[in-house]
Formats: structure tokens, C-alpha cells, sequence
């Protein structure tokens, strides 16, 4: 008895919050816009039947979302901007995760208490204080013209570059703890018997550790890939009129256009968007363990 | 355990029915009040006033669209209070609880009406209008000194955005506020709802856009007021808040606003009651208090924006009521306009082209 309930709770949460609020948006999307409160039509009314309410529904809004460039090119940009910080995050996130895992003993708890501590403050105050650092007066350009290394102050606040930096800042935990979680558990004698047989050190990093850690590489890809693609704080704050990301558009759906259904489609594209890669990488890696076993 | 936690859960709810009561909860636009206003009305009245603040009205009209937020008094402006009378988002203001109505301007009452015919759902905060902030020194550096800053050729004319970039410039993110005046620049109407007249503005914007640091709503205050840009189109009381902030900091930092000579947009932030709200009886409470003439006054010598209390005048310092960039003088008054909110297709038309603009696709 206890087990099942143990077993239901994940269910449970499941159901209460994915699959029900996703139920919703999906509603939502294939009803129409209103001048109403809250601002679309059909709502349902259990007098009216649930069979006259589902009969007013249609998928006219994701058909407009093909009418219309501003979505895929959105999707694709988001997908870029978020394939691009993950790249980035990997890149200088392992060294850390590394030299973290290659840490003398009594060291590891400190280092893995610095990379944690500023999760303590506001994620937003974090976003903001890089205003404070990117800005044309801001701190890294005082530094720069201070040390003579630039003559004219960079603009950086409100480009891509600072989206980057905000993202990578932001993520880059994600991408250490797992990571850094694979290669603590890697037993060092692997790596011996690896240079023992002939290879250089670099050789034996490329062969057996990064092979083995390769784990914690795609949990991080994957914690920093897909919170990116929907994010909207950080390019709304550091970046600056160019960037295009699905979370603006989605945004501007809701709150300019007053067009809920709309913002809804693009909502439910999006989770398809990403749905669809989780559920072929989760086939694929089943597949390796059964060929494997 | 669990009869406990039941018996906690019910208490809090009750706690929270009955705070509701002495509980005024106000949703204002940011940077739009003197704080000391706030501790001031909790004394006089003993109600407890939770304060929150947005910087767009379009952040406010979803929370009415989707009903339930939980405030007593809300600050929406005029082509938006339209439409939430429209979709019933407020409750009529009941006039025997308002005491202070004597003070109104019936100059602003007689514009306000447009919006909410009779005044029967709102009553005028503050009004301004939307124009150009300039960091005159740098200005005058990039573009030479006899350079007009009163004209919409400072950020329409491609020639001085392209110089002007390297010292930042940002534009309001409404849509509802640039693409009037973009229409006043090329002598089109600018309450124009034609999707075709509006349609002429594209070419105009597109040139401009890729000098447009940045385009958004509050911003601009404090980084006109640190020299981080030189220009910003944004509204009125703002760029007067940048221009104090400035002149405090004391770093040789100058800033003047000008209704633009071209016409310039003339708003109106109206307080009105959610139909929904929890506290009606406080919300009319909070709403006479503010339009006692010296609370009013107090206001605007705080923020620099002109209010539609006639009887507030008397208390409002030299530097606020005798300045025709707050208080216009008959001759910009008549260059002002208004405009009317946006049928829902022609918002679209409108929200697709800002963000061709502002993204460049």
C-alpha cells in the first residue's frame, strides 16, 4: 500500500502540473479572441454540454501561425540563441567541473559552496547588477579605458553579447553540478591504466573521460538548453532591440495584442518543439543500454 | 498532525478575510508617486496600503482581462480604460464617497470624458505628454549646437540617428505612443486607424531602428539621468524626473524636454476600481485622499507631471506649475492631440509592425 501511494506521488505531480495547465493552454489556443473578460470565447459552461463547447473549437490559430514569418523565424532564433549559450556553458563549465572533481579532498565542499552561493541572491538582482557591469559607463568599461586597453567605451548592454554573457552567467551551475557529479565518481585508475598503455595525457582525457562523463554533459546540455529557449528575463533586460526570441513574441501575444489563443499556440508549439527531441534522445539512449546489456 | 495543520490553514484564510478589510491595495505606474504621500494616508486613515507598481499598460490591462488581482485601485491610461470599461473590468465610483470632487479641473474633465463619457468610472491621476529628452551637451556635440531639439527630426531623421547612436538613444516600447508620433512627422492623422495610412510609418521607423539602443518604457530615466544616453523619447514627467536626477548627482549632466513642435501626444492616467476588487470602500478611500488638493499638489511637485486638480494649483511649487513643459502654455496646448484605442485587428497590424521594427524582421 505504501509503495503505490510512494509510486503515485510523481504521478500526481505530473498530472497537477504539466498535464492539466498544458490542457488549459491547449484549450485556450483553439478557442477564439474576445472582447471579454478573460479575453476569448468559447468558455465552458457546464449547462451548455461539453459536446456544443468542443464543437466551437477549431485549430485556426496554429494555421495563422504559418500566415505569418515573425513565428519560425522566432523558433529559430531561439533555438540558435539557446544552442549557442549551451555550446558556450559546456565549453567553460567542464574545465570547472574538472578542475573542481581534481581538487584536493578538503577543498571540494568550498569550491562546490562557491559555485551554489549565488543561487542566495535574486536571480533578478543578479540580471540587473550585469547592467551595472555592461553599461557604457558600467564597471567593465571604467576598467577598460582606465587601463588604456580601449579609447572608446564598448556597447555591450543591449546586444546579443550581453544576452550571452547573462545566459551563460545564469546556467552555468546547471551545467558544473552535473557534470562535475559524473567525473567525481570516475575512478582514477582508469586513467592510469590508460597512460600505462601508451596514451598521452590529452589522448586519455578524450578517450576515457570525457567518454564517461558523457552523462553529466547531456543532463547539463539539457538543464541549460531548455530553460534558455523559452527565457525571456534575461534578453529582455540585457538585450537589446535585435533579438528575437520566442519568449518576446509569446509576450507580446498576451499583453500587446490581447490575443490569448494566439499566445497560446505559440505556447504549445514551443513544448512540442521540445518534447520532440527529449522523447527521440530518451528512445535512443534505451535502445544503447538494451544493445549494451 | 494533520487536524493541526488544517486547523492552521483555516486560520490563515480568516486572517487574511479580515485583513482584507483594512487592507487598500494600489497598482501604480512606477516612479509616479512622493513615498511620504503612502505613510501619510496609512496615518490619517489607519488603513494599511500595499503599494505595487508596473511600467506598462499593457501588463496592467492583462491582469483586468483575466480578473482577480487582487487591487483596490488601478491606474490605467486613457485608450486603455476605454476598453476595460468596455469588457466591465470596473466598478462605477460612487460620488458620495468621493468628497473631494469640487477639486477636479473641468478642462481635464472635459478631455478625460472621451474615454470614460460622464467620468463615472475614473477619476484623472496625473496627465503629460510624450516627447523628446535631450542631454543637451552631448547633443549639441554630435550634431552641432544650432541643431533644433524641440523636433521630431532629432530621432526621425536618419542622418542625426546614425550620429547620434554613438551616444544612445532609446525609444518608449508602446507602440500606441511612437507610431502617432511617427504619423504627426509625415502630416498623417495621428489617431489614424487606417491600417494603410499607418502602413507609411514602416519606412520611416525601419530607417531609424538600427540607431534605437533600446526600446523600452522605464529605463530611460535613470540613464538619461547617468549620461548613458543622450536622447530618449518617453514621456513628459519622466525625462523631468531624469532632468532632477541629473541636476542632484551634480556629474555636468543637463537634460531639457520638449513637446515636439510637430504636434505632440497629450495622455491622461486615470485611477478607476476593478469590479472585482476586495476593497472597494478603501479604494475610494485612497481615491479622495489623493484628490485632496494638497496630496495632489504634493504629487506632482514630486514627479513633475501636471494632475487634473484645479484646486491643487495653489499649492504647487513655482518650479512645476510655472513650467510649460509640465504645464503647457495655450499655444503648445492647442498642438497637442489624442488618440483612440485600436480597434483588435488593426492591433495587430499595429503589434506586428513594432516588431518588425524593433526586431528588424
Amino acid at each position: 500500500m505504501k509503495r503505490v501511494v510512494v509510486a503515485l506521488i510523481p504521478y500526481l505531480w505530473l498530472l497537477g502540473l504539466f498535464l492539466v495547465p498544458f490542457a488549459i493552454v491547449l484549450k485556450i489556443s483553439l478557442s477564439d479572441v474576445a472582447m471579454a473578460r478573460p479575453p476569448y470565447l468559447p468558455q465552458f459552461s457546464w449547462s451548455e454540454g461539453i459536446s456544443t463547447f468542443l464543437s466551437q473549437l477549431d485549430f485556426e490559430n496554429f494555421t495563422f501561425l504559418t500566415t505569418d514569418d515573425l513565428y519560425w523565424k522566432a523558433y529559430l532564433s531561439s533555438l540558435q540563441i539557446a544552442a549557442t549559450s549551451t555550446l558556450l556553458t559546456l565549453l567553460i563549465g567542464y574545465p570547472i567541473a574538472y578542475a573542481m572533481a581534481r581538487a584536493p579532498e578538503q577543498w571540494r565542499a568550498i569550491l562546490m559552496m562557491l559555485v551554489i552561493l549565488p543561487f542566495w541572491t535574486s536571480f533578478l538582482i543578479r540580471v540587473y547588477s550585469w547592467m551595472g557591469i555592461l553599461s557604457q559607463e558600467g564597471y567593465l568599461n571604467q576598467l577598460l579605458l582606465g587601463l588604456g586597453v580601449i579609447s572608446e567605451p564598448l556597447i555591450i548592454l543591449n546586444t546579443k553579447i550581453a544576452v550571452y554573457i547573462g545566459i551563460v552567467y545564469t546556467y552555468i551551475p546547471f551545467m558544473i553540478l552535473p557534470i562535475y557529479a559524473a567525473l567525481h565518481r570516475l575512478d582514477n585508475s582508469l586513467i592510469e591504466a590508460a597512460e600505462d598503455l601508451g596514451c598521452s595525457r590529452a589522448k586519455a582525457f578524450w578517450l576515457v573521460t570525457v567518454p564517461l562523463s558523457r552523462n553529466g554533459i547531456i543532463a547539463g546540455c539539457f538543464l541549460v538548453f531548455i530553460p534558455t529557449l523559452g527565457e525571456f528575463v534575461i534578453p529582455s533586460l540585457l538585450g537589446g532591440s535585435g533579438t528575437l526570441m520566442i519568449g518576446k513574441v509569446l509576450w507580446e501575444e498576451f499583453f500587446n495584442n490581447r490575443d490569448w489563443p494566439v499566445a497560446s499556440a505559440v505556447a504549445v508549439v514551443l513544448v512540442l518543439i521540445l518534447i520532440i527531441p527529449i522523447v527521440l534522445f530518451q528512445q535512443n539512449q534505451q535502445k544503447q543500454q538494451e544493445a549494451e546489456n | 498532525m494533520k487536524g493541526k495543520t488544517l486547523g492552521a490553514a483555516c486560520l490563515f484564510a480568516l486572517a487574511t478575510a479580515v485583513t482584507a478589510a483594512d487592507e487598500v491595495r494600489v497598482y501604480n505606474w512606477s516612479d509616479y508617486i512622493d513615498e511620504e504621500l503612502l505613510a501619510k494616508f496609512e496615518e490619517e486613515t489607519g488603513l494599511k496600503l500595499i503599494y505595487d507598481v508596473f511600467d506598462s499598460n499593457e501588463v496592467l490591462e492583462t491582469k483586468m482581462l483575466a480578473g482577480g488581482s487582487g487591487y483596490d485601485v488601478v491606474v490605467p491610461s486613457g485608450t486603455f480604460l476605454q476598453r476595460q470599461i468596455a469588457v466591465g473590468a470596473f466598478q462605477k465610483l460612487d460620488p458620495t464617497k468621493l468628497t473631494n470632487r469640487a477639486n477636479l479641473w473641468d478642462v481635464i474633465e472635459k478631455r478625460t470624458a472621451r474615454y470614460d463619457p460622464g467620468n463615472e468610472y475614473s477619476v484623472n491621476y496625473m496627465w503629460g505628454t510624450t516627447g523628446l529628452g535631450v542631454n543637451v551637451k552631448r547633443v549639441a556635440e554630435v550634431l552641432g549646437e544650432d541643431t533644433p531639439i524641440n523636433s521630431l527630426d532629432l530621432i526621425f531623421k536618419p542622418e542625426n540617428m546614425a550620429r547620434l547612436a554613438s551616444c544612445g538613444v532609446h525609444f518608449l516600447d508602446a507602440p500606441a505612443e511612437v507610431i502617432p508620433a511617427a504619423l504627426a512627422y509625415i502630416g498623417e492623422d495621428p489617431d489614424s486607424h487606417d491600417p494603410e495610412v499607418i502602413a507609411k510609418v514602416e519606412p520611416l521607423l525601419m530607417a531609424v531602428r538600427p540607431h534605437v539602443q533600446k526600446f523600452h518604457s522605464s529605463e530611460y530615466i535613470n540613464a538619461l539621468a547617468n549620461g548613458d544616453i543622450c536622447v530618449a523619447f518617453g514621456w513628459s514627467g519622466d525625462i523631468l524626473q531624469a532632468r532632477d536626477r541629473a541636476a542632484e548627482a551634480d556629474a555636468g549632466v543637463e537634460i531639457v524636454y520638449h513637446a515636439p513642435s510637430e504636434g505632440a501626444l497629450m495622455w491622461f492616467d486615470q485611477m478607476a476600481i476593478p469590479v472585482d476588487a476586495p476593497n472597494p470602500e478603501g479604494a475610494h478611500t485612497f481615491l479622495n485622499f489623493i484628490m485632496d488638493a494638497e496630496n495632489m499638489a504634493q504629487a506632482s511637485n514630486y514627479v513633475f507631471y501636471a494632475n487634473g486638480n484645479l484646486a491643487s494649483q495653489a499649492f504647487l511649487v513655482p518650479d512645476v506649475i510655472d513650467d510649460t513643459a509640465i504645464y503647457p502654455d495655450a499655444e503648445t496646448l492647442e498642438n497637442l492631440y489624442i488618440t483612440t484605442p485600436y480597434p483588435a485587428k488593426v492591433q495587430r497590424t499595429v503589434t506586428r509592425l513594432w516588431t518588425r521594427v524593433k526586431s528588424g524582421t
